[in-house]
């Protein structure tokens, strides 16, 4: 059975469609990464599947309830967090655990095996008697994922869970998503960090509204257009910004200390004529041809849907 | 106090310290920053950075310690330095309910702007952030890229020379944080220096010079190819498979494995030794049956030297 499915999934507001017939299904047990820029329709899509919102057209289900007919079962089957979470800033960090674990019945003692767990790899086990209210940005939102996770249920929804969590954390965090995978939990989440979205089994690239890519990231990454090559230089950014008044380029960036340039054409004649030019440059560069990256593929695909607006 | 106004330094920090009743949540920490450098400042949650900031800012006024901004000393001159600064917080602080055009004309009364120059400087923001056909959109619509710039273009209003980003691009997506770059790169070729927060280890590579703040002190402080020399006590390995976590599991416990995490399709495995490990590692692969694609000594990336250095100062502390 799949875990999730939606047929035809479309969500109005006013003249603004924000999910365009969306037909999706994700199998039980699966991490799925729901990718796309801001305004891209991912929160709309959250929301319909947690049954907060009905369509205005089409369908999902979820373990077979449907979001809109049995979305007085559908709360047994998911966990939902929003991208603000509900904590109480007057309780404190264990406080709020318990309130959770006592709103989803998690019994005595998996909820004491649970919170230790759940504490120690937010590492938060030293603030667990601080109010909600006097803890960072990044702390808040572990102690979300905390509650979210207190109870398992058989479909974890997150709504870009990691905004704002340090790279320690964050870590931490994907193992136990990745542990809850041994029970079979199935993980809906979104993310706008393409690291993370490697991360997942499979993941679509919402824009718009619409569901334009979906795969593996390997599947994924066969949809780029044109050949990458990556340089590695002395003085990146003005090479770049040479470089572009040289060469006609599909997109180029700086991708940490490197170059990364998008062109068309045959693939060794390409690499060969950019040698060529860094040559004509003076410039002592390593270019070579290499595989794409999610966010090489995401920029590829959405920059010529864009136009100019979405550049600077 | 440290330095006059035509140092070349546009930050120096000394000693500097910042206790809240018994918890020194900034310990005797010194650096500087040379004008027209992008400045990155890294640390997990609550290790002080913010904390940091607002010093520097003139926000907060530090326990002990010295530190200049531009210059200016910041027990004494707090409000020179805020009129000689840019600061940009996490959550962008516009207001949602006002148009585009009077957030930037709200902001140039905060700094007031003298009235003759307000057009142009209202123009160059609107331009900048890209903004022209949406002067008159209600913050509250645009999408996250696009409030991040004009947040950026409000705090640069006063053309400060030193501008402090805390976080930029939390929750931004990735075209926008690319676009996002491209100007904090074009306000550093004009000489601007930028000091910039971030939990993102693709953004830190960006960064000219990075410094790492722990529990209030200062880890690791360089540019990021010398980060990943200077600090790393230990090979990365970088080993693709079908199936990472069940290769994770495989290969917790070896002993010779310091460190073992989920990276893209695969995994990044901290170890004394790479020639050592390498068949212990493959050894137990093969005993699950687990099929892998390629494990190899890779270059570690600024998230391995993270993680490495945060490690080594727990493990020295006993924790």
């Amino acid at each position: 059975m799949d875990a999730i499915k939606a047929i035809g999934l479309t969500q109005k507001f006013g003249d603004n469609t924000a999910v365009k017939n969306l037909t999706i299904n994700i199998k039980e047990g699966e991490v799925f990464g729901l990718v796309g820029p801001d305004g891209a329709g991912k929160t709309t899509v959250m929301r319909l599947l947690a049954g907060l919102i009905a369509p205005t057209a089409g369908d999902a289900w979820v373990y077979g309830c449907h979001t809109v007919e049995d979305s007085g079962q559908l709360s047994n089957h998911i966990s939902y967090m929003p991208q603000r979470f509900g904590l109480y800033m007057d309780l404190t960090v264990q406080e709020n655990i318990d309130f959770y674990a006592d709103l989803y019945n998690v019994p005595r003692q998996i909820r004491k095996e649970k919170t230790a767990e759940l504490l120690a790899f937010s590492n938060m086990i030293p603030f667990r008697d601080r109010l909600a209210r006097n803890l960072s940005g990044g702390m808040k939102q572990k102690l979300a994922l905390a509650c979210a996770l207190i109870h398992t249920p058989k479909v974890l929804l997150l709504d870009e869970p990691t905004n704002g969590v340090d790279p320690l954390s964050r870590r931490d965090f994907w193992r136990i998503l990745y542990k809850l995978l041994e029970e079979k939990v199935t993980i809906f989440v979104s993310t706008a960090y393409l690291d993370e979205a490697e991360r997942c089994g499979r993941i679509g690239l919402l824009h718009r509204g619409e569901l334009i890519l979906f795969g593996t990231p390997d599947e994924v990454k066969t949809h780029m257009s044109g050949v990458l090559i990556e340089i590695r230089c002395a003085e990146p950014r003005q090479i770049l910004a040479d470089l572009r008044t040289k060469l006609t380029l599909v997109s180029a960036g700086l991708f940490g200390a490197k170059i990364h340039l998008v062109l068309s054409g045959e693939p060794n004649q390409i690499l060969e004529m950019v040698k060529n030019t860094l040559k004509e440059m003076g410039v002592q560069a390593e270019a070579e041809i290499v595989g794409p990256s999610l966010e090489d593929v995401f920029i590829s695909m959405i920059r010529p849907i864009e136009g100019s607006d979405a550049s600077v | 106090m440290l330095v006059s106004n035509n140092s070349e330094y546009a930050v120096t920090v000394k000693d500097l310290e910042k206790r809240f009743g018994s918890f020194q949540a900034v310990n005797k920490v010194s650096f500087q920053v040379r004008r027209g450098e992008i400045f990155g400042f890294l640390g997990p949650n609550g290790a002080g950075k913010s904390t940091t900031m607002r010093m520097l800012c003139g926000i907060i006024i530090p326990t002990a310690g010295e530190a200049t901004v531009n210059g200016f000393d910041v027990f004494h001159q707090a409000e020179q330095i805020k009129n000689h600064i840019g600061y940009m917080s996490q959550k962008f602080s516009l207001y949602e309910d006002l148009t585009v055009e009077e957030n930037i004309d709200f902001y140039s009364g905060i700094y007031q702007i003298p009235m003759v120059e307000k057009k142009n400087r209202k123009d160059w923001v609107v331009k900048m952030a890209g903004l022209d056909e949406h002067r008159n959109s209600l913050t509250a619509i645009l999408p996250g890229g696009w409030r991040q710039r004009l947040a950026l273009g409000c705090a640069l209003l006063h053309k400060p020379p030193v501008i402090f980003l805390d976080e930029p691009t939390s929750g931004v997506d990735p075209i926008s944080r690319r676009s996002f770059w491209e100007l904090i790169y074009q306000l550093a070729a004009e000489g601007i220096t930028v000091f910039v927060t971030t939990h993102y280890m693709d953004e830190a590579e960006y960064c000219d010079r990075l410094a790492m703040i722990y529990r209030g002190e200062l880890v690791a402080i360089g540019t990021p190819d010398e980060l990943k020399v200077k600090y790393m006590n230990n090979d990365v390995l970088n080993l693709e498979c079908l199936d990472p976590f069940g290769a994770l599991q495989a290969v917790n416990g070896i002993p010779e494995i310091r460190e073992a995490a989920l990276f893209g399709r695969g995994l990044h495995l901290a170890v004394n030794d790479a020639s050592s490990s390498i068949p212990i590692i493959i050894k137990a692969l093969q005993e699950r049956k687990l099929v892998y694609t390629r494990l190899e000594k890779i270059i570690p990336s600024l998230e391995d030297v993270f993680v490495s250095i945060i490690e080594s100062r727990d493990s020295s502390a006993g924790l």
